[in-house]
């Protein structure tokens, strides 16, 4: 198990490194490019959504941060078998090691972007307090739904391969109806019951998100993640037992 | 004590893109390659291994005989424990290595010393385990300064060189070769054929696909004969040689 982390580690790394090499500033256009997206939403929707600007460009800038690690490790999740082909086809190595390469390339990712975030908290004054313990906790509970995820989403579309796009479609959704960029609280509680309360994306954001901005999640967002962290792993166990010899066959 | 057993060893691959109507009207046994055929549920499946039988024990050099398409590649990837069979079973005792593909996880954007790494790890080599071999790993692939350039920047032996320092520093107890490899230009390609000797020696199985009478006579003592995913023959050099070559 040490192997194939180690050797996730150095081909995870390896995918950022290769992306970003002849270029000047190297990884940080990851950075950069976050910036430019932050200021330019916090701008646009902050006058849309006008007295609440200095909510709510905290709010946004922590949400797409955490949003697109969350959708970039599920759209390269669902590639992680596919692109690896040659590598499988070639060496018997341990699944493992391809699903825990594009968790750890979009761990890095998330943590250039990250950095920008406590800039963030101190120009706009965001009163912390005890609860920013909870983010940690959170974070590994995040962390550990997308193993399962994109070791299910992979293994799947290796087999399937509609798959990639159907779900690049379901996350361009998902961004829209989950509260990325609008409060939930704006939600009728209804629709949002109906909008949010089944939807497990909205819940793991909650659980990350709010230790950061000076809130706690509820305890039906903790319960939800966590109930899908169980099922999802049970399944992925199950799926994995059947057809994980299948994949060099599928490729 | 390395050891390999295949009981009734059969593998289809399942053909997903292809029709299966095209097919109905003709089930073919293509000239030279698997067959195709059709499982319980009507999908297209290429069969590239059917019921293979047969034991490989410490110190045998098996030569693998057969046109393209014979399932070579394919017995090859199975002996290595990428694939599995779909049906009977394979025991495979003592460390497997191979040498079929060298341009393996080589990344052409990064150095020299970088690939050794990245390659090294991929072979199941930890990094402190490739940093105590890395002065070994450079003076053998005679690279100097370019370590440190990009490997886009070698001339095509430079990059030879490189995989193949890296590849054989690895000493398998089964080695899994696809044909002999020769590399470099004459003053390494001599040091190169001492050291894969080296390797070959060293190892207790070496599973050899060739189309070399030349190599399989100098090399092996037994040979394999596939044909359609069977074998054909399988016995002493000298018998099936004469059998193969001279049909």
């Amino acid at each position: 198990m040490r192997k194939t982390i180690e050797v996730a580690g150095m081909l995870g790394w390896h995918d950022i490194r290769q992306a970003y090499r002849r270029s000047a500033i190297g990884q940080f256009w990851i950075t950069l490019g976050m910036a430019v997206q932050i200021t330019a939403m916090g701008i646009v929707f902050g006058s849309i959504f006008g007295a609440q600007g200095d909510d709510y460009v905290p709010f946004l800038a922590i949400s797409i941060v955490i949003w697109t690690f969350m959708t970039e490790t599920l759209k390269d999740g669902a590639r992680a078998f596919i692109s690896a082909e040659s590598l499988i086809k070639q060496l018997p190595l341990d699944p493992a090691v391809h699903v825990l390469r594009v968790i750890w390339k979009n761990l890095v990712t998330f943590g250039h972007n990250f950095v920008l975030l406590p800039f963030v908290l101190i120009i706009f004054a965001v009163q912390l307090n005890a609860s920013i313990f909870l983010f940690l906790p959170a974070l590994i509970l995040l962390i550990g739904n997308l193993i399962w995820m994109v070791a299910l989403i992979g293994l799947a579309s290796a087999r399937f391969r509609d798959l990639p796009l159907i779900v690049a479609s379901v996350l361009t959704i998902a961004f829209f109806v989950t509260p990325v960029m609008w409060f939930p609280e704006l939600l009728p509680p209804q629709t949002a019951h109906f909008l949010l309360g089944y939807n497990p994306l909205y819940h793991l954001l909650q659980i990350v998100r709010l230790p950061l901005l000076g809130g706690v999640p509820t305890s039906a967002n903790w319960l939800l993640s966590g109930a899908f962290l169980a099922l999802g792993v049970a399944l992925t166990i199950w799926a994995y037992s059947k057809f994980s010899k299948k994949i060099p066959f599928w490729l | 004590m390395a050891h390999l057993n295949l009981k009734n060893v059969s593998v289809d691959f399942p053909i997903f893109n292809a029709t299966s109507r095209s097919l109905t009207s003709h089930l073919l046994q293509v000239a030279t390659g698997g067959r195709l055929d059709k499982d319980a549920k009507g999908r297209v499946q290429v069969q590239a291994l059917d019921g293979l039988n047969f034991e490989i024990s410490d110190g045998e050099r098996v030569g693998l005989l057969g046109h393209n398409g014979a399932g070579k590649s394919t017995l090859l990837r199975l002996l290595s424990g990428i694939y599995f069979p779909t049906e009977g079973s394979i025991s495979i005792e003592g460390r497997v290595g191979s040498l079929i593909d060298m341009n393996l996880g080589i990344e052409s954007e990064a150095t020299g010393r970088e690939n050794i790494f990245i390659r090294g790890m991929l072979l199941g080599l930890s990094k402190a385990e490739i940093r105590a071999r890395l002065e070994e790993i450079i003076e053998f692939s005679e690279l100097g300064d370019f370590l440190e350039m990009p490997v886009r920047t070698y001339s095509n032996g430079m990059y030879m060189r490189l995989a193949f320092s890296v590849a054989t520093i690895m000493r398998p107890e089964i080695l899994l070769m696809d044909e002999w490899l020769s590399v470099g230009d004459e003053s390494f390609a001599d040091k190169a054929q001492a050291r894969l000797s080296e390797v070959v020696s060293e190892t207790k199985i070496l599973v050899l696909a060739t189309h070399s009478r030349t190599l399989l006579e100098r090399i092996c003592t037994r040979a394999i004969w596939l044909e359609h995913g069977k074998v054909v023959m399988d016995g002493p050099v000298a018998e099936v040689a004469k059998s193969y070559f001279h049909k």
